[in-house]
């Protein structure tokens, strides 16, 4: 990437989330309120301009638009640059209309929100809203930055910096084992992400380069067992953050404790940096290595599936399982990448937007009804619905796109990257079917425990179990709503993707084997 | 005559080669040693001062004398940067590595004797004001509560500083011993002077006066050999003599090896650690930062000319032995830090973890690894003076309260205390946007290709020691504060800047390293 292009629209798109955080530090003490709509004020500014640039992207443009490039550390080659692929653009939407979402489920049950549901009253003084929303904000930043980076350095520092905000989300404001869910988290993460750093410099030399712009190291790095190690350092860093069976001990811990809004952001759009990853770095820099190691990563994906369905059905507290129905879905989303199908890979991507707004709306209505209840675990609910039809309702919904009803987005996305890895892996394909059918069995389980049935004893003795009000309502419409929208008509997230994918499948000289796709994706036939 | 003759002989030593019998003048350029001699000039003054200055006066007379010294050193090594020059019978080598460390050195010393200066966190100052009096006694007890001050400390600690200034500089052997007693006997000493705590910090001066006495016996055995050896103890005669010395290289081994464990004993690097954690706790925490700081710096400047001036023909032999150590630095100091629970203690073994990283940018034995070493001392050296300058400052009635316990809950009562120590935890574990980071990526990076794991043993090792800075961040953040814990006192301005500039120092080398690196690459170059 030469540095001669200086657009400014992804700068401004990160330094919009950055004032709103730093304003937010700055206010006094006391000032909740205007914390709040200061926030919600950022985040919404944000998805409104992540939108525009949605709009202004031109499908059948270059690779790379609004590219700016600014050197930074010039004796290292590194560049401050930035740039999105349709890849990058979708996730930077979809995260950033999580984020407003996620402030309006903090809005006004802040501390049930946080799972105060255990923690002792003494513990109240430092769960200041302020710094909750301020942390939010900076984790857009951080967010959206590990996105839009086209240089790997960057990519790194970003990738790094995420974790110090969900560290203290964690920390501060989550649940009963917050410490040891932080740490934990912290420092899985920290692992992946130093084996990638060493991959990071090896990937420098062994290139040959003297700059760690994507565009300067793909394609560089020679054959041979250097390409296969400097893969597997990004692999783990990347299937720690995803994460894939057997790297993902950390998120049920973190998924659990962390105050619902947290987790909405951790499993939806964090772990999506995963496989982003996967599908930015791993595959384009390293295209022999991955075909290398293809088919093992493929059967952990299909071992994920299987496995995690089965640990989801058997949690006890509703945001592990909540967790582990992500760690189920991430394999999924390694089936269809590392599939090498246009299909496939449209569907993974397809999949993590899905997903993030699924598993966003999941963990955020759980997180409502665990602030009602006071507790997460499963078997104190029972016929909820009765008195909260409007909770009961959106759970329902988002349980069933969880599960990828036809006519939700979810199940485009999981039928794309079924009949993308069917192509070539028929038996991977098969078995993972049997994923769907778990996928229906946790959700409609849990839904039928906790929504349906006569009223429980625990639930009938808390005196205010109000419905959701319209700020609740607010929060999780629009995702809802979305996922409905793209269920019918997916085309415009598909088109902007698909020319990212075959720019992908071409770096790694990758075609889609013969005959070619069951489904119309973007004119590829 | 015999007076005479061993001033001959001993000069005969000091400028091997020459005829003994006659007597060289040495042409010494007196601009290039300047910086040297103002500390050391200073020093004497200071010690003038305490037997003259009235002592309503002293303590002030003694901080402006001090700082004084050092700003005009520093000065001095900025004016005369580029200059490449080898002086004193090719016993000093002032080239542009040298001025580069002398400018790092003095810059950690000015802001360590601001640390030192503090006196309104402890009634008087952190420095006991009679080090000889018997623990426990009734005079000690009316000593801890006295606004009694003892000066001694401050031309002490320029002592220390001459003698740092000289030890990275120096090419001749013999030279580089005095330099090391020079630095070492003051600090000693100051290890000795904390004013709580007494009988800890009298136990760190011993440990450390006794195991630095066996570190200079080693290296004093190592020179002896490696005279054997060589006919000189001149370290650019010591390279050709490599290629041309009819004598055993069994002599050269052992020499060298002996020569560099006394340099590896003063760097702190496992095995030669042990006395590390014991003399940072004990010591009064000032003058942590000052050995944290200062000694590093030093010490790897000795390392760095020993290895690329005297040994980089024989690197294929020592080479293994930097793995080694580099390695166990590195194990001891990340694992060992996980069961600590001092504060101090565990900045201590995280200072083992940082001299093993730092030891790796030898490896590869180029410019690109010199310069990322420098890098990464002026890096390291910001970090770890903030950070012991943050450690002053929580305190309870008993003094200092450097236990993990008592830390809990800290953030609750002071954000930016715990703000600004979370993120000096982050850039000594190398989290991006810090120094830390970009010291480490230097020094990886030139490192990688000669050994590559290696590196992705310090990755993980940085993983493993994440564990205890994160510790502290719990302990901090996350935990109930105890009924009677200490508080974060308000110091005075002297501290307060040292502190600042610390955090500063660590957040723009982060953010903006470019001109750091230029420096330290320009800077890249030893002269034999």
């Amino acid at each position: 990437m030469t540095s001669d292009a200086h657009n400014l629209a992804l700068l401004l798109l990160l330094a919009i989330p950055l004032v709103g955080s730093l304003v937010v530090f700055a206010l006094p003490n006391g000032s909740e309120r205007l914390a709040k709509q200061v926030t919600l004020l950022a985040s919404v500014l944000t998805f409104i301009y992540a939108v525009v640039l949605g709009v202004e992207f031109k499908t059948g443009g270059n690779r790379f638009q609004f590219v700016g490039s600014w050197t930074w550390i010039k004796s290292l080659g590194v560049h401050f640059a930035f740039g999105v692929d349709g890849i990058a653009l979708v996730l930077i939407v979809m995260a950033t209309l999580l984020v407003p979402c996620v402030v309006l489920a903090s809005w006004n049950s802040f501390d049930t929100v946080a799972g105060a549901e255990e923690t002792a009253p003494a513990d109240a003084p430092n769960r200041s809203p302020k710094t909750y929303f301020a942390l939010l904000l900076l984790l857009e930043v951080f967010m959206v930055g590990v996105f839009a980076a086209t240089d790997v350095f960057l990519f790194y520092v970003f990738f790094e910096a995420m974790l110090v905000p969900m560290y203290f989300i964690i920390g501060s404001f989550g649940g009963p084992r917050r410490q040891y869910a932080a740490v934990k988290f912290f420092l899985y993460s920290l692992l992946g992400g130093l084996l990638m750093l060493a991959s990071v410099i090896g990937l420098y030399i062994s290139a040959g380069s003297s700059s760690f712009a994507f565009a300067d190291l793909v394609g560089k790095v020679p054959e041979g067992a250097t390409q296969k190690w400097l893969f597997l350092g990004f692999f783990i860093a990347f299937a720690i953050k995803a994460p894939l069976v057997p790297f993902h001990t950390w998120l049920p811990d973190a998924g659990a404790e962390a105050p619902a809004g947290g987790a909405a952001l951790l499993v939806g759009v964090l772990d999506k940096v995963g496989t982003f990853g996967f599908l930015r770095y791993c595959l384009p820099l390293f295209p022999e290595a991955s075909r290398y190691f293809a088919n093992p990563i493929l059967i952990l994906s299909v071992i994920g599936i299987l496995y995690a369905a089965f640990l989801a059905m058997g949690q006890r507290d509703m945001k592990r399982l909540v967790s582990y129905t992500s760690v189920a879905h991430f394999g999924f989303i390694g089936l269809g990448i590392f599939a090498f199908t246009t299909q496939g890979e449209t569907g993974a991507v397809l999949y993590m937007v899905n997903h993030g707004m699924s598993t966003g709306v999941l963990f955020i209505v759980v997180g409502f009804l665990v602030s009602r209840g006071k507790s997460r675990i499963v078997s104190d609910y029972s016929g909820v619905a009765k008195i909260a039809p409007r909770l009961g309702g959106a759970f329902l919904l988002a349980g069933l796109s969880a599960l990828a009803l036809p006519g939700m987005s979810t199940f485009i996305s999981e039928f794309l990257t079924l009949v993308g890895t069917f192509t070539r892996h028929k038996a991977l394909a098969i078995v993972a079917t049997a994923g769907i059918v778990l996928a229906a069995l946790y959700v409609l389980l849990l839904y039928q425990r906790t929504m349906q049935g006569p009223l429980s004893a625990k639930v009938a003795a808390i005196k205010d179990f109000p419905d959701l009000s319209a700020i609740e309502i607010a929060a999780v419409a629009p995702l809802i709503t979305l996922i409905l929208v793209l269920g019918v008509y997916p085309k415009p997230v598909l088109d902007i993707i698909n020319p990212a994918v075959k720019f992908t499948m071409s770096d790694m000289h990758q075609t889609d084997p013969q005959p070619s796709s069951l489904v119309q994706s973007g004119g590829s036939k | 005559m015999s007076a005479l003759s061993v001033v001959t002989a001993g000069h005969g030593l000091l400028a091997a080669g020459t005829d003994v019998g006659t007597i060289p003048v040495p042409s010494i350029s007196y601009a290039a040693i300047a910086p040297i001699l103002i500390v050391l000039g200073a020093a004497c003054v200071g010690v003038l001062f305490e037997a003259f200055v009235p002592r309503g006066q002293r303590f002030v007379a003694q901080v402006v004398l001090t700082i004084a010294a050092l700003v005009a050193a520093l000065l001095d090594v900025i004016a005369i940067r580029g200059h490449s020059v080898v002086t004193a019978s090719r016993a000093l080598s002032i080239d542009p590595a040298t001025l580069y460390l002398q400018g790092t050195i003095l810059v950690m010393a000015i802001l360590s004797v601001l640390l030192l200066a503090e006196r309104s966190v402890d009634s008087g100052s952190s420095i006991v004001a009679q080090a000889a009096v018997v623990v426990g006694s009734p005079a000690d007890r009316r000593l801890a509560t006295s606004e009694r001050v003892q000066t001694e400390v401050f031309p002490l600690a320029l002592f220390a500083v001459g003698g740092m200034l000289v030890f990275p500089a120096a090419n001749n052997l013999l030279l580089m011993f005095v330099a090391l007693e020079v630095l070492s006997l003051p600090l000693y000493l100051m290890a000795g002077l904390s004013r709580r705590r007494r009988l800890l910090s009298q136990e760190a001066a011993i440990k450390y006066f006794l195991l630095g006495a066996f570190a200079s016996a080693f290296f004093l055995y190592g020179l002896a050999l490696l005279y054997g050896y060589a006919n000189s103890v001149n370290l650019a005669d010591i390279l050709t003599a490599q290629n041309t010395s009819t004598q055993s290289d069994v002599l050269l081994y052992l020499g060298f090896g002996l020569l560099i464990v006394g340099l590896l004993f003063k760097a702190g690097i496992a095995p030669f650690h042990s006395w590390t954690p014991d003399v940072y706790q004990g010591s009064p925490t000032p003058v942590t930062a000052f050995m944290a700081a200062c000694t590093k710096i030093a010490a790897f400047g000795a390392i760095l000319r020993v290895l690329y001036v005297g040994f980089s023909i024989s690197a294929w032999n020592w080479r293994p032995i930097i793995w080694v150590v580099a390695i166990a630095s590195i194990v001891v100091g990340s694992v060992f830090g996980l069961t600590q629970t001092d504060v101090k203690r565990i900045l201590a073994y995280s200072s083992i973890a940082h001299a093993g990283f730092i030891l790796i940018g030898v490896i590869s034995l180029d410019k690109a690894g010199l310069a990322a070493i420098l890098f990464y001392l002026a890096a390291y050296g910001f970090t770890t003076i903030a950070a012991f300058g943050l450690v002053t400052l929580v305190r309870d009635s008993n003094g200092e309260s450097t236990h993990l316990s008592q830390w809990s809950g800290l953030a609750r009562r002071s954000p930016l205390f715990a703000a600004t120590f979370t993120f000096l935890l982050l850039a000594l574990a190398g989290i991006p946007l810090t120094s830390g980071f970009i010291g480490k990526f230097v020094v990886f990076k030139a490192a990688y290709h000669l050994a590559g794991p290696l590196v992705v043993i310090a990755l993980i090792g940085s993983a493993v020691a994440a564990f205890f800075y994160l510790r502290i961040v719990v302990m901090m953040f996350f935990a109930e504060p105890p009924e009677d814990g200490p508080s974060v006192t308000i110091p005075s301005a002297v501290t307060t800047v040292a502190i600042t500039v610390g955090t500063v120092g660590t957040l723009v080398l982060g953010v903006f390293p470019q001109p750091l690196l230029d420096l330290a690459n320009n800077a890249a170059k030893l002269r034999g």
